[in-house]
């Protein structure tokens, strides 16, 4: 059965100040209602003025996604009731969108290019955030906190071109990098995605799943509506056109079918806005090299291998970082970047920005240079890690290794190593002189072990097999 | 030199909601100008209700911009004067206050919706006030009271913190007992503003000329039709004589688009005020409530409750035309005929530099006489073609019918207030000679 699915992206755009005021965005660690004004607070009277900079941001995403820009851009009011809302409706687009008909290339299931064909784009305005708190009477109560009303959003709305969560999952990381890229969108700020998600079986009703707030949302959200519609279908239950909510804890879906969210928005041009007729500015824009020009620019001047290309371009501050590390020796640094580091950062919830890069391309000289083992490498990495994690100031790794004597053995220094090994394992050197391989990988081991890492294996195991054989005469 | 006055003069018309006694003014052109403020522009630290309950309490954080101009000139705000709830009327009776009584008759209606600001210049207690047009409301009192009015161009005069009521119709501007103190005023608050986008800059540095020698008006017939009473019509033609006689050339014309204008305005207006008065749900402004309801059943009940009649209805009928389904038919039709009566303006503004007419069909009628809205709706027939198709209209005394003043309109170009204002002025020249 062929899985549709269409997606409606709310991002918020990373301009400075909101929408229709100029109210700074930047509220992250401050009291609610500190970034508020008679506009974003919709105090009567107050009007909104539109901020050029969102316009320009928009753009840059509607030429990005290869968007054709209408020649008038109309701002309608939506009109409902709800307590974050302070105007009782979101000035938002309706019929005159911003931009419309374009398209974002990602990878299919089967790993050939595909496109995903944009429907529209449009600006809109955030409501406020409620804040439910339980009172005494355990009835509880609601704050409303206006931070966030008015922060510019742009919403992107796919065609149904989807074919699993999975691709669901793919095309939300290009289109969150491609957004990075055009420095309009910072996806590690709070609420700066949100889903609405079409899906339906091909031949059955349409469900849409409301409000997922992350990537990993999206694909099990998907994932289980999935399987909750296949198992309707194939106990023979009609499959009821409706809207869902994603309970992100729990990862499933339920419906949602209260009268108050049948609503009429009774869309209107907002009558205190003029159309906007910006076409004209699109020419003006220049695009920044976007996620797959820069693949390509990687594969050409690093000579690094595809899969590495595509995970260091994934994300504007990877690619980055490894911009900033590639001349201390660009394959070595890119299986370092792309197959250690990001595993490493991962594990300590870490992002790429904490870590310096001169430290990090130091590691990778000292690396290039043959100075340390891979194994030991991979410690001073993770001494470099802990510091930054732990807002420390963190050592050169040329110090770390002389500091933690993490250096590869000049001359004899692991002979006695060696001679001690083979001493205390003679199981192991009979087993090895009868013709058992496996039984020196044992004694290599058990060097390394001794040597803390600091020896090279291939170095350790030639060492083990000259002294076996120096020893039998 | 700035300073304070004593602001004390009884106020028997209920004019006022909210006065000052103390009253601070500045330098400038209106130094020392007692100014009274219609209860829908935003008064910094000033209760600001629209007539309404649900507005009990509120007092803004912020002046509308056309406040913070009579400030930076030296006017000294004395208070905020009645008006029909939210702009919702032609009497003041819907104020949520109690009504307002015409000075030239206290058994009467001061007109509205901005009655209190024109009885508060008609009694004597200002000589200034603002008011706000969105379908007559300056133009309608000041015709009621006797005295001057002007409905800016629109975009001409900032909006900003003017409590919207209809967007796309309504203007704040001045009433003054003459048209040389309309125009002083009308000097300070016209100009741009960027926190209205709508507005434009074209600002107003006018003195009022009477030399109108070779001006064409246009007279339509449509201004003297069913409806219009046949003394106030003969009280017009008179004033219309008057311009004739100061040099004027008087062009008959015609405006079929009047028909439909009544309808085109109600249903612009409620569609827009559904919208607009939404925020109002008794979670921010007025009295708390103290419930134990779901949030959509309580802001139900405490709109029911605290919302007028009138406003009640406007409501409902907005909601109406803006629904799925109705949009089309209502909606969007009355901008159709909305461009309509623009492009009959136009036409004939064209061939005429103004056009005159009766401001209002009647005189004042007497408080409580008229209770069905839909008669009430069509004494709006002749103002709201201007606030339709955004062009300046002014309304200047041309005497009295059993002592009850009726109004002379006149209306002009867009941008050309100077040219209506002159038009009045050279009347009332000629007249108080
Ligand atoms: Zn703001």
């Amino acid at each position: 059965m062929n899985v549709i699915i269409g997606l409606e992206i709310h991002c918020q755009l990373s301009t400075k100040t909101k929408l229709f005021c100029g109210c700074s965005t930047d509220y992250r660690d401050e009291g609610p209602n500190t970034h508020v004004c008679p506009v974003c607070l919709g105090l009567p009277g107050a009007m909104p003025r539109l901020n050029r900079g969102t316009v320009d941001y928009a753009l840059r995403v509607a030429k990005a996604l290869n968007l054709t820009v209408l020649d008038e851009s109309v701002f309608s009011r939506k009109n409902y009731f709800y307590p974050d809302l302070p105007k009782g409706y979101q000035i938002t687009m309706y019929d005159k969108p911003l931009a419309e008909r374009g398209w974002l290339e990602i990878e299919a299931d089967d790993g050939t290019p595909k496109r995903i064909g944009i429907t529209r784009i449009h600006l809109e305005e955030d409501p406020g955030r409620l804040v439910h708190k339980t009172g005494r009477d355990r009835a509880g109560y609601s704050l409303i906190d206006y931070n966030r009303s008015g922060i510019p959003l742009i919403e992107i709305v796919t065609d149904p071109d989807l074919r699993s969560p999975k691709e669901a999952r793919r095309f939300l990381n290009k289109l969150r990098a491609t957004l990075e890229y055009l420095s309009v969108f910072d996806g590690e700020r709070e609420g700066a995605i949100r889903v609405d998600a079409n899906i339906s079986l091909e031949g059955h009703n349409r469900v849409e799943c409301k409000n997922i707030s992350s990537y990993k949302g999206v694909e099990k959200a998907l994932t289980f509506e999935i399987t909750r519609q296949k198992n309707l279908i194939r106990r023979g239950v009609h499959i009821v056109r409706e809207t869902r909510h994603f309970q992100e804890g729990r990862g499933i879906t339920t419906s949602s079918r209260s009268k108050e969210e049948e609503n009429d928005y009774r869309y209107f041009p907002e009558p205190d806005l003029l159309p906007l007729r910006v076409a004209d500015w699109v020419e003006g824009i220049v695009l920044p090299e976007l996620p797959d020009a820069r693949r390509e620019r990687f594969l050409r001047q690093y000579d690094i291998s595809e899969n590495h290309a595509r995970t260091l371009t994934g994300d504007i501050r990877i690619a980055e970082f490894y911009e900033a590390v590639a001349l201390a020796g660009a394959q070595l640094a890119a299986t370092w970047v792309a197959d250690t580091l990001l595993g490493e950062l991962a594990y300590r919830s870490m992002q790429i920005d904490r870590i310096p890069a001169d430290h990090f391309a130091n590691l990778i000289t000292l690396l290039t240079e043959g100075r340390i083992t891979d194994r030991a490498g991979v410690e001073v990495l993770r001494h470099l890690l802990d510091a930054c994690r732990e807002g420390r100031e963190p050592e050169m790794p040329v110090d770390i290794v002389a500091r933690e004597n993490l250096g590869k053995a000049e001359g004899d220094e692991f002979a006695d190593i060696v001679a001690s090994v083979v001493r205390a394992n003679p199981d192991a050197v009979a087993d090895y002189v009868s013709g058992k391989e496996g039984a020196l990988n044992f004694l290599v081991g058990m060097a390394m072990k001794e040597t803390r890492g600091r020896a090279d294996p291939k170095d350790l195991n030639r060492r083990i097999r000259t002294h076996i054989e120096e020893e039998r005469g | 030199m700035a300073g304070t006055f004593t602001f004390d003069a009884p106020d028997r018309w209920n004019a006022f909601l909210y006065r000052q006694e103390t009253v601070r003014y500045g330098d400038g052109a209106l130094q020392g100008l007692p100014v009274a403020i219609k209860d829908n522009i935003s008064t910094a630290g000033l209760p600001t209700t629209c007539g309404s309950r649900i507005l009990e309490g509120y007092v803004p954080p912020y002046d509308a911009h056309v406040v913070t101009l009579l400030k930076a000139a030296g006017a000294g705000i004395v208070g905020k004067t009645n008006m029909d709830e939210f702009g919702m009327g032609t009497t003041t009776e819907n104020s949520a206050y109690g009504p307002t009584a015409n000075p030239a008759d206290p058994g009467r209606v001061p007109g509205g919706s901005s009655g209190g600001s024109a009885a508060a210049v008609a009694g004597g207690l200002v000589p200034a006030a603002l008011g706000s047009d969105t379908g007559g409301s300056i133009r309608c009192p000041a015709a009621f009271c006797g005295i001057v009015g002007l409905k800016p161009t629109y975009s001409r005069v900032s909006r900003y913190g003017l409590i919207a009521y209809s967007n796309t119709l309504e203007q704040i501007g001045p009433l003054a007992a003459t048209v040389s103190d309309v125009s002083r005023v009308m000097a300070v608050i016209a100009g741009h503003d960027r926190r209205d986008s709508t507005s434009a800059d074209r600002p107003y540095t006018h003195t009022p000329s009477a030399e109108i020698r070779g001006t064409r008006v246009g007279v339509p017939a449509e201004f003297f039709g069913e409806g219009v009473d046949d003394a106030v019509g003969e009280r017009v033609r008179d004033a219309i004589a008057v311009l004739e006689h100061l040099g004027a050339e008087i062009v008959p014309c015609t405006m079929p688009s009047m028909a439909f204008a009544l309808a085109a305005y109600y249903v612009t207006c409620t569609s827009e005020a559904s919208s607009n008065l939404a925020r109002f749900d008794g979670v921010r402004y007025g009295p708390a409530v103290d419930t134990k309801k779901q949030w959509h059943a309580a802001f139900r009940e405490l709109r029911g409750d605290r919302f007028g009649k009138e406003v009640q209805r406007r409501i409902m009928l907005g909601t109406f035309a803006l629904s799925a389904g109705y949009y089309g038919k209502y909606y969007a039709k009355a901008q159709v005929a909305r461009k309509a009566v623009r492009d009959d303006f136009t036409r004939v503004l064209s061939d005429v530099d103004v056009i005159a007419g009766p401001t209002m069909p009647t005189t004042a009628w007497r408080l409580g006489e008229k209770s069905d809205p839909l008669s009430m709706y069509l004494s709006d027939i002749l103002t709201v073609p201007a606030n339709l198709a955004g062009v300046p209209a002014i309304s200047v005394p041309c005497g009295t019918i059993n002592g009850l003043p009726a109004g002379l309109q006149i209306i002009g170009r867009h941008f050309e207030d100077e040219q209506v204002v002159d038009v009045a002025y050279a009347y009332e020249q000629e007249v108080l000679r």
